[in-house]
């Protein structure tokens, strides 16, 4: 024998470090494995051996020439796998080809924020026109022509007797002219007033609330509105009620919250009184039951409005009203 | 309205802060807007010692004091006599705003610098003295703010009060409330009425012409009075509240209006033709000149006081000019009345007067408090102005207001309220707001709320009370017990959100623009004269030409939007928008037609010049593409895109713009905007946009969905290729196809349309491909073959074509 199988062994691994191209793997496969190979011939020189040590040395260089042909194998494999890192790639920080997706407007997204959150509750959505008599508007929420309550509301007027709508109300005594008790509605929409400056424009957005049944007390309206402050806000968000007037309720109230931007410290945006007004509301006046044929003495039920575009400020931080209705891009984009 | 704390204390103890006064205000229904301290103004005035005073160069009567105001000495011109050395004064460094609202600068008095000004008494609005300044005790530290060295604080708390409550517009309508959260008395200021002399019937008389406008009229006479300034104690009083003194008689009937609530009138009872008083309505075109000097037109609802001849005062707003109190002034008529609210108002509004007076009355003034109020003022006239008292007071008053008693349940109010008060604790309750309280029974309360409290006439008036009593905050939270039922949802709601969310999903923005635009915006728009769109609604009373007529159309307002946003560098735009617009229905007081439209604007690049691609400006096919996807993901079908009809749109260009016709109803228009309407908006760069109406769009939207099977067979596909003329629509080729009904034909696919060499001029190419398929086979090559050839054949016998020479 003229080497060992520990010599080619050697000689092969050193042969396989020296390659770096495939063909040269197979050239290098079939000089050791190959019918005339060097392994291959050492396999056939086995019967020239003593017999006692030919099962041993056969066991031996078996296992060789198949380690040997395990390694070939997975070397080949490795250098026809392309390399990614080094030779192949492209430019990842260039910015991807876009769809851009349009935005909903905030006072959208609020709207259906608040309704949703009313939804949850049972609440169903409605809707009423924007031009409105002066009837729904005013007298069929006890406020009668003269009447000081008037001034509460700028009016924008069309004819004696037709408005743009001051606020979302007139949606309660239109529904309830429509459906019986029990009733659960809440009505968002355009209002109009005529007002502007830094925090009034002349149409803004309201969302109404409606709630009547038997037995509903004050008690349940704090319910719901304190329900509805912690979804929209956060549920650590800290209320308060006090007492006001609508003409359309009674007892009236409004609903405060502690200041989303100073936390009650006093800022200019709640005018140093650590708290926010953000809902009007109170238990339904008799009155406006009489209006609409309701039996006052079984009936009760509280009713609520908001202004979105004030929930949106105080949510998004923005604090000028008239850039909901400039729809500046760079605005409208944010959302 | 404005509160002083040191009035309110005349009325009633204050033992709580200030801060916690006004959150107890506001919790009892009276919100307080702000605090403020009206000796704030003191602040910059500090105490100052004369070190050394020398003559003023320039002036015999000014000298120059040198004036210690404990970190530096500075120079101060000045010429009061007192002024001494080592005397203590205030001195007012620049800045200081005074009581009459002159704020102090530095000055240069007759060539010499003053760094400040030594005052009066009488310039701090600190007293009566206006000889010289005002001499402060040796005790003072010089340096320190004059407000903190005499301790001067009087907090006036700003109340926004809600129109419910007149009964507390006053000091001791605001002090009744105070009384009643702090669980204490009101003092009401004692009245006792001088000596007087003979009958006041022997002097005067009132005749009521319109008692249903006037229900109380009341009067009574001072002689021999002194017209003059009023005392100090009254002037501040009134400065305290925000209303100037202007003479003792006038000042006192603010003084009693702003301590009762009751307005009060004074008249030169000399000036009084026939010494009488007749109150009526006006006459049609009467005219009359009130105090602040200008002619007002009259009409016969408003009501006027008049003497024996001629009118002397609007009643309940404002006095005449003709009766007013002068300086030469000895006799005085005093009026304290009940006027109708509604009357009140209506003048008010109709003469643009808006006076402390009118304010109470439309809002309704205790209509048992005028004696009251009446005796008070001529109680002081007597006093203050030295006068001689006639004996008695005229009281017209033809029917008594009644008591309004209001009976109920306690269980009721407690439902109503959610709570569970015992029939005691509203009786307190009730009784510390000086409601009389009877029980009626075991749960029956009968009250009869004082005759100040015009808001409370039924049983739910008392509920609030007794919320507001007991406190808002204290109201248990619960939820109402509601049936578990559903009604459908609108769809117009859902069909709206989801547009909404689709155009988003397009690339679009969405804008909410004001409902009213310029009474020019159909002009801009080019509509011709008889154009629906120009049945508009006006608004009378815009805030701006710009703002005066509701919109008949989307278009203006977001043309508006795209200008704006032009002007700030946003150029390229896509936007939407949603809502309402209004057309006039020409009949007086009814409501407009409102159509909730949707429309769009696309204007600038499609896309922006970027690494992969050269920029690329959008074009019609953009939108339209916009608007079909928009269709399909909507679920209706079966839409056609045609040619605009000449003369019927006015505002897209024509030739550039489709009609979309769903079921042979037109229900909106995409198109590119005419160049015309483009230069009316100062706009230069091109613009599409789209209109539907919302409204029907919603109705040819599927309420349900069905799927169609997924084919289980291959399908084919063949190209075709057809030289047209170019007029011809291409739409019109492929609906050619459809129309050959062929079962296998699953889709048109139009790839191509090329114009140009080498197709003959006048002509165009059209490429498109068919594809085929079978329900229940794998087609076969021959078959498809045939079947496109045969339909090609067709098609070329239908439609002027030619195939391509290859």
């Amino acid at each position: 024998m003229e080497k060992t199988l520990e010599q080619i062994k050697k000689e092969a691994l050193k042969e396989l470090e020296a390659v770096s191209d495939s063909e040269s793997i197979k050239a290098l496969s079939v000089r050791y494995l190959g019918r005339k190979g060097v392994v291959t011939q050492y396999l056939r020189n086995i019967s020239n051996l003593p017999r006692e040590s030919r099962p041993e040395a056969g066991r031996k260089a078996n296992q060789t020439k198949k380690n040997l042909d395990e390694l070939f194998k997975k070397t080949l494999k490795q250098l026809e796998t392309p390399s990614y890192e080094i030779n192949n790639r492209i430019d990842v920080s260039l910015p991807g080809r876009v769809t851009r997706r349009g935005s909903l407007h905030p006072i959208t997204q609020i709207t259906q924020q608040i309704c949703d959150i009313f939804v949850r509750l049972g609440f169903d959505v409605v809707e009423g026109p924007e031009v409105e008599t002066d009837y729904y508007n005013f007298e069929a929420l006890n406020i009668p022509k003269n009447h000081p309550a008037r001034d509460m509301q700028d009016t924008f007027y069309i004819s004696n007797n037709v408005v743009l709508r001051t606020h979302t109300s007139p949606t309660q005594p239109r529904i309830m002219e429509k459906q019986k008790p029990p009733v659960r509605i809440i009505a968002p929409g355009k209002v109009y007033r005529c007002d502007s400056d830094l925090t009034h424009t002349p149409m803004f957005h309201q969302i109404e609330g409606l709630l009547v049944d038997e037995n509903v007390s004050f008690g349940d309206l704090k319910g719901v509105l304190t329900t509805f402050v912690h979804q929209i806000f956060d549920p650590e968000t800290s209320l308060r009620f006090r007492p006001s007037f609508f003409p359309f309720t009674e007892p009236s109230a409004e609903v405060d919250i502690r200041c989303v931007i100073c936390k009650g410290d006093g800022c200019r945006v709640c005018s140093h009184t650590g708290w926010l007004e953000v809902i009007g509301a109170g238990m339904v006046h008799p009155a406006v039951f009489e209006n609409v044929g309701y039996d006052t003495t079984c009936c009760t039920g509280f009713a609520f409005g908001m202004g979105v575009e004030r929930i949106a400020m105080l949510k998004y931080g923005i604090d000028d009203i008239r850039k909901y209705f400039e729809n500046d891009l760079r605005f409208l984009r944010q959302f | 309205m404005k509160v002083s704390l040191s009035w309110l204390k005349e009325y009633v103890d204050v033992d709580i802060n200030v801060n916690d006064l006004a959150d107890a205000l506001t919790m009892a229904g009276l919100e307080v807007e702000a605090v403020s301290d009206r000796y704030d103004y003191l602040n910059n005035v500090v105490i100052g010692r004369l070190a050394k005073i020398d003559p003023h160069p320039n002036a015999d009567k000014l000298k120059l004091c040198r004036v210690d105001i404990g970190d530096r000495i500075i120079t101060v011109v000045c010429g009061a006599p007192n002024a001494k050395n080592d005397m203590l004064v205030p001195c007012a460094m620049p800045g200081t705003c005074f009581p009459k609202g002159t704020i102090l600068e530095k000055n240069i008095i007759r060539g010499e610098a003053s760094e400040g000004m030594l005052c009066s008494e009488m310039e701090l609005g600190l007293g009566a003295n206006s000889d010289g300044i005002m001499e402060l005790g040796q005790s003072y530290s010089v340096g320190f703010p004059l407000n903190k060295a005499l301790g001067l604080s009087d907090p006036v708390l700003e109340i926004d009060l809600t129109p419910n409550r007149p009964d507390c517009l006053s000091i001791i309508g605001t002090a009744r409330e105070i009384a009643a959260f702090q669980k204490k008395k009101v003092t009401y200021p004692e009245i006792l009425l001088p000596k007087s002399f003979d009958d006041i019937s022997d002097y005067t008389s009132i005749t009521l012409m319109s008692p249903e406008l006037c229900p109380r009229y009341a009067a009574s006479l001072v002689f021999d009075i002194t017209v003059g300034p009023s005392p100090f104690w009254l002037q501040d009083r009134l400065v305290s509240v925000g209303l100037k003194p202007i003479n003792n008689i006038v000042d006192i009937t603010n003084f009693v209006m702003m301590e009762t609530g009751q307005p009060l009138h004074a008249f030169d009872f000399d000036r009084l033709a026939e010494n009488r008083i007749v109150v009526r309505t006006a006459r049609e075109g009467e005219a009359f000149i009130t105090l602040d000097g200008k002619e007002r037109r009259l009409d016969p609802e408003m009501l006027m006081i008049c003497d024996g001849e001629k009118p002397v005062a609007l009643a309940g707003v404002m006095g005449g000019l003709n009766s007013e109190i002068e300086d030469s002034t000895t006799k005085v008529l005093l009026e304290s009345a009940y006027f109708d609210p509604v009357c009140i108002r209506k003048t008010s509004k109709k003469t643009g007067l808006n006076t402390d007076a009118s304010h109470r009355f439309e809002r309704g003034v205790d209509p048992k408090g005028t004696i009251t109020a009446l005796n008070r003022a001529t109680q002081l006239i007597a006093e203050i102005g030295g006068g001689k008292l006639v004996k008695g007071t005229i009281d017209e008053y033809p029917n008594t207001f009644p008591d309004r008693a209001i009976d109920f349940s306690v269980t009721a109010l407690n439902r109503r309220l959610g709570i569970g008060l015992d029939i005691n604790d509203i009786e307190n309750h009730l009784k510390s707001i000086e409601f009389q309280v009877h029980k009626i029974g075991n749960d029956r309360l009968q009250v009869i709320p004082p005759s100040c409290r015009v808001d409370i006439t039924r049983f739910e008036d008392i509920t609030e009370e007794i919320a507001r009593l007991f406190g808002y905050n204290n109201i248990k939270t619960t939820f109402p017990l509601i049936p578990a039922e559903a009604r459908h949802p609108s769809k117009k709601i859902e069909s709206r959100d989801g547009i909404k969310c689709l155009m988003t999903g397009l690339g679009f923005n969405e804008a909410i623009n004001y409902s009213f635009v310029s009474n020019l915006s159909c002009d801009r728009l080019n509509l011709e004269p008889d154009d629906k769109k120009r049945r508009v609604i006006n608004v009378l009373n815009p805030l701006s030409e710009d703002q005066s007529v509701m919109r008949t159309s989307l278009i203006p307002g977001l043309l508006e939007t795209m200008k704006f946003n032009i002007s700030v560098q946003n150029r390229n735009l896509k936007l939407f928008e949603i809502g309402n617009v209004f057309f006039n229905t020409g009949q007086k007081d009814s409501l407009p037609d409102e159509v909730e439209m949707l429309a769009g604007l696309w204007t600038g690049k499609r896309v922006d010049a970027v690494w992969f691609s050269k920029e690329i400006n959008c074009d019609f096919y953009d939108i339209k593409g916009a608007v079909e996807e928009l269709l399909r993901k909507l679920g209706i079908v079966n839409t056609d895109f045609t040619h605009m009809p000449p003369a019927s749109c006015f505002y897209t260009k024509p030739g550039f713009t489709a009609q979309i016709i769903i079921k042979e109803e037109s229900i909106g228009l995409v198109g590119e905007l005419h160049p015309k309407v483009l230069s009316n908006y100062d706009l230069k760069q091109t613009v599409f946009i789209f209109e539907l109406n919302f409204d029907r769009l919603i109705n040819y939207m599927p309420d349900t969905k069905s799927v169609s099977p997924i084919p289980k067979f291959p399908a084919t596909s063949r190209d075709i290729t057809l030289i047209v003329n170019k007029d011809i629509e291409t739409n019109n080729i492929l609906q050619n196809v459809i129309d050959l009904n062929e079962e296998m034909v699953e889709d048109l696919h139009l790839f191509d349309v090329f114009e140009g060499n080498p197709i003959p001029a006048g002509r165009k190419s059209i490429s498109f491909r068919i594809t085929y398929r079978s329900s229940s086979e794998t087609l076969e090559d021959t078959r498809v073959n045939n079947l496109h050839k045969s339909i090609s054949d067709r098609l070329l016998k239908k439609v002027d074509a030619t195939l391509p020479t290859v």
